[in-house]
């Protein structure tokens, strides 16, 4: 396995993006942030604690969406389902959408899809940590990025959180 | 993640760990019932039929919401309204239908076995919504998540099943799968209603006294009296019945817990329970019936996945 971002590298890129996010947001005012699950919320959890550094915490407005019924896959294979939990409208709000590693777009996709479903909002970003350049099926960016990588087909990456995988890394798996 | 069966016939052919299945993806699936759009893309493809031979107003409502809300296609199918009138077998009248390009069949039967008779010669997955005196699983999946979601859990769990034991499809897949997730069961009701071999059987108690069943119990299923199977005297009237073993609030007074009160439905008021036990806030009466779709939608989620390619 080859190292893309060590622990340090990672925590320092976490509290990058969350100024960058609190940049375009200033302090949260009509904003709300949804972790993608399930393993996009190790990653959206470590944004909003260093978010709560900055703002408020009763300021940030914080859920989590499983994407599984709104998959284009679903007659191919099922998914293990996770717990959805928005317990706000989105109605007119800024949404962050956050995972950790963009790849072909699909979940994304889903994700868009799945929104629709708890309102119109006025705006979506899409916060990931590692980019998979040049492998996407669907015309789908970033707006805050981590760390893109070049990555073939064959490869897989692998973002390890300490409370998951007992350390905290992102590896490049040949 | 998936069932270890094509169809849901009864809850006598699920393992432990299809039934954990199911009422976990339930739980997600009650979740989506409480946004305000209640309704997810999720089997945009499929097409259900809901063949109804008999009559139905709960389960057939639920199952077709149920289907709707994943956007499945339905069709509904009424025996009285077709050509069953004129004399059409069961098989040809699934065959007919299926070559419409139909995925699921979900069927009610007055006929037990009528399901199972199915799945050995047609492609589709079926879900049985009742089969004569057999079984009824969804229904017993909807009570099982029912006392899951108001005491936590299954297992260790005391529930007692108490009224037309002999006659309920109800009773039986509840049986089933109370023992199979690790509840202690308790069948009461007037020993002509209770088949003799239940205790060897089911490894069951057994009770002809209501107040001692209700002493015993954490959960108390009450069961209509199935007059429309009965084609014998198994008790006087309806009036001596329920003097002895109709549920209301004065007996549940009576007992030193307060015990959680199921029905099946259609209620039959002033029978098997009284409208104070019925409406009290006991009775999860109305809870069963919401999670009913919430388990339906998680049984043709799960059928219907993964059958693909």
């Amino acid at each position: 396995m080859k190292t893309i971002l060590t622990e340090q590298q990672l925590s320092i890129t976490i509290q990058r993006l969350s100024h960058q996010v609190l940049e375009n947001h200033i302090d949260l005012e009509n904003t709300v942030l949804i972790g993608i699950q399930p393993r996009g919320i190790f990653f959206s959890n470590r944004m909003v604690d260093e978010l709560k550094k900055q703002v408020p915490a009763d300021r940030i407005k914080y859920g989590k969406l499983d994407i599984t019924f709104y998959r284009d896959d679903v007659r191919k294979g099922l998914h293990t389902l996770n717990h959805t939990d928005i317990p706000f409208s989105i109605e007119n709000k800024n949404v962050v959408l956050i995972d950790d590693v963009l790849y072909t777009g699909r979940t994304i996709r889903a994700a868009l899809d799945a929104l629709q479903d708890f309102g119109r909002p006025a705006k979506v970003e899409l916060c990931i940590l590692i980019d998979r350049r040049f492998s996407r099926q669907l015309p789908i960016q970033a707006d805050y990025t981590g760390k893109s990588i070049d990555s073939i087909i064959s490869q897989k990456v692998k973002v390890f959180w300490t409370e998951k995988d007992g350390k905290q890394e992102v590896g490049l798996l040949e | 993640m998936q069932l270890s069966t094509k169809h849901l016939l009864g809850i006598r052919d699920l393992k432990s760990d299809d039934i954990q299945l199911i009422l976990d993806t339930a739980t997600q699936f009650k979740e989506v019932l409480q946004r305000p759009i209640k309704k997810v893309p999720t089997l945009r493809d499929v097409t259900i039929v809901n063949l109804f031979f008999e009559n139905s107003t709960r389960t057939r409502i639920s199952f077709e919401l149920a289907e709707k809300r994943l956007s499945a296609d339905t069709i509904n199918f009424t025996a009285s309204a077709s050509s069953v009138s004129k004399g059409e077998s069961l098989l040809d009248t699934v065959n007919n239908i299926l070559s419409m390009k139909v995925d699921m069949v979900v069927m009610r039967h007055s006929a037990s076995g009528a399901p199972h008779f199915l799945a050995k010669h047609i492609p589709a997955s079926i879900v049985n919504a009742g089969d004569g005196i057999n079984e009824h699983p969804t229904q017993a999946l909807l009570d099982a998540f029912s006392i899951r979601e108001k005491l936590g859990s299954l297992a260790g769990k005391r529930v007692a099943i108490i009224g037309d034991i002999m006659h309920s499809r109800v009773a039986l897949s509840n049986l089933y799968l109370l023992k199979k997730m690790g509840a202690e069961v308790m069948v009461a009701g007037p020993p002509t209603l209770i088949p003799k071999y239940m205790k060897e059987a089911f490894d069951v108690q057994v009770e002809y006294n209501l107040k001692k069943a209700l002493e015993w119990c954490d959960v108390a299923n009450v069961l209509r009296i199935q007059l429309e199977r009965q084609n014998q005297v198994l008790f006087s009237s309806l009036r001596e019945y329920s003097l002895a073993y109709g549920v209301n609030k004065k007996l549940l007074d009576s007992l030193n817990k307060e015990i959680v009160i199921m029905h099946p439905g259609p209620i039959n008021r002033g029978v098997e329970l009284d409208s104070d036990a019925a409406d009290s806030k006991q009775s999860i009466i109305l809870q069963q019936v919401e999670n009913g779709v919430a388990v339906r939608m998680a049984v043709l989620y799960l059928l219907a996945g993964g059958q693909g390619e």
